[in-house]
């Protein structure tokens, strides 16, 4: 057990990273990433989001939608699951954690159609993991995506001061240094 | 109504992925051919069309507060209704897009289109708001997928194109060439467009000298 927790943990981080292996999440990677501190902000948000959404759809998706034979159903409850937490999330952390809610409010409705949140409680159903996998996964996922977002925010306060051509500036110069991220990290292929 | 304006509207002007830059997920993922393109694209456009549709039948009862949640229901369940057509009828496509396809319910060129458009015009011009859209995001996909299935793997929709001595390129089907393609064909369009607004610049005080 604990060593397939480090195989998911290690595989979801630097093998099949969400943003560079699976292209998820790119709005926020291209969005948020312009400085460290919001490419942070935005990080631990989807970590928060998406460990609570995947537990909590995995839990629907248990106990609700299987014995009713709607797994059909999955996408619009999943969507509707995920909206209402995260509603529910801010609303929570507006009355009774304020330091929280200056730190991560502006991301959280953002959060609501960032895809990665959704696919990560997707794929924890197609791999039939279980409730501790579930978690497992979306931390390890979520910790992918929070040092993708560092990297290319690290990256981008550097590339400012680049002299780059017209054409080159803002979103071309961002995809092409993300491809030559996601190059490197084709060398971690095969370490498990 | 002009059809040819509206055309060019969706698929130059204001084409979702190149010009608006939305729905960039499914794009570098589902590019590696240009049958798994032209899948998608068709998946795509055909929620969008019918999306478009009931919100634009149902916007004048729908309260202002709660329209956002009941998009996203209407655009879930042609998502759903999508998702089992395909399972039913091209079960390989529906296994090469995988996640993609439930993840429609999450692009944001979708939910983009019944906020700025079909929540606010007729039904006739929402249908015609949703095929153009399609169009120009399939457009866009499917040159992608081009470009990377021919260089990446020496073929167009799975037809060898240079016999077997050409060596593919193979870092273009890799993630990181859905990137790179991507990069030069955002800095191809801003070029273009650096240089139209250039030249209109240009005409301009050529226009002013004359006078």
């Amino acid at each position: 057990m604990l060593g397939q927790t480090f195989t998911i943990i290690f595989g979801s981080v630097f093998i099949s990273n969400i943003v560079l292996a699976q292209f998820l999440g790119i709005c926020p990677f291209l969005g948020v990433s312009k400085d460290i501190k919001n490419a942070v902000g935005m990080g631990f948000s989807v970590m928060f989001v998406m460990i609570m959404s995947s537990a909590i759809c995995w839990v629907v998706h248990r106990y609700l939608l299987v014995p009713f034979h709607l797994e059909y159903l999955k996408t619009i409850t999943f969507i509707l699951t995920i909206a209402a937490l995260v509603q529910l999330v801010e609303m929570f952390l507006k009355k009774n954690v304020p330091g929280l809610y200056q730190a991560m409010g502006i991301y959280l409705p953002l959060i609501t159609t960032n895809c990665a949140i959704m696919g990560i409680a997707l794929l924890n159903i197609q791999n039939g993991f279980n409730l501790y996998y579930t978690v497992i996964n979306a931390f390890a996922n979520s910790a992918g995506f929070l040092l993708a977002m560092l990297l290319m925010a690290g990256i981008r306060e550097r590339l400012e001061e680049a002299e780059l051509p017209e054409s080159m500036k803002g979103l071309p110069i961002v995809f092409i240094v993300a491809s030559s991220m996601a190059l490197a990290f084709v060398g971690f292929t095969g370490m498990i | 109504m002009n059809v040819l304006s509206e055309l060019k509207r969706g698929v130059i002007i204001e084409n979702p992925l190149f010009v608006l830059v939305l729905g960039t997920c499914p794009a570098l993922a589902l590019t590696t051919s240009v049958t798994n393109a032209l899948g998608m694209g068709a998946a795509f456009t055909g929620v969008l069309i019918c999306s478009n549709l009931v919100i634009s039948l149902i916007r004048k009862f729908v309260p202002n507060d709660i329209r956002i949640p009941s998009y996203i229901v209407v655009i879930a369940s042609f998502v759903t209704l999508c998702e089992m057509v395909m399972n039913a009828f091209t079960p390989a496509l529906f296994s090469a897009l995988g996640i993609f396809i439930p993840l429609i319910v999450v692009n944001c060129v979708i939910l983009g289109r019944a906020e700025a458009y079909a929540g606010k015009n007729g039904p006739l011009a929402s249908i015609v708001d949703g095929v153009v859209m399609g169009l120009g995001y399939t457009c866009a996909i499917a040159l992608m997928a081009a470009i990377r299935e021919v260089l990446g793997a020496g073929a167009f929709m799975g037809f060898d194109l240079f016999g077997p001595s050409y060596q593919p390129v193979l870092v273009m089907i890799l993630p990181a060439g859905a990137f790179i393609t991507m990069g030069f064909l955002f800095a191809l369009f801003a070029f273009l467009k650096n240089r139209r607004s250039g030249r209109s610049q240009k005409q301009k005080r050529q226009a002013k000298g004359v006078r």
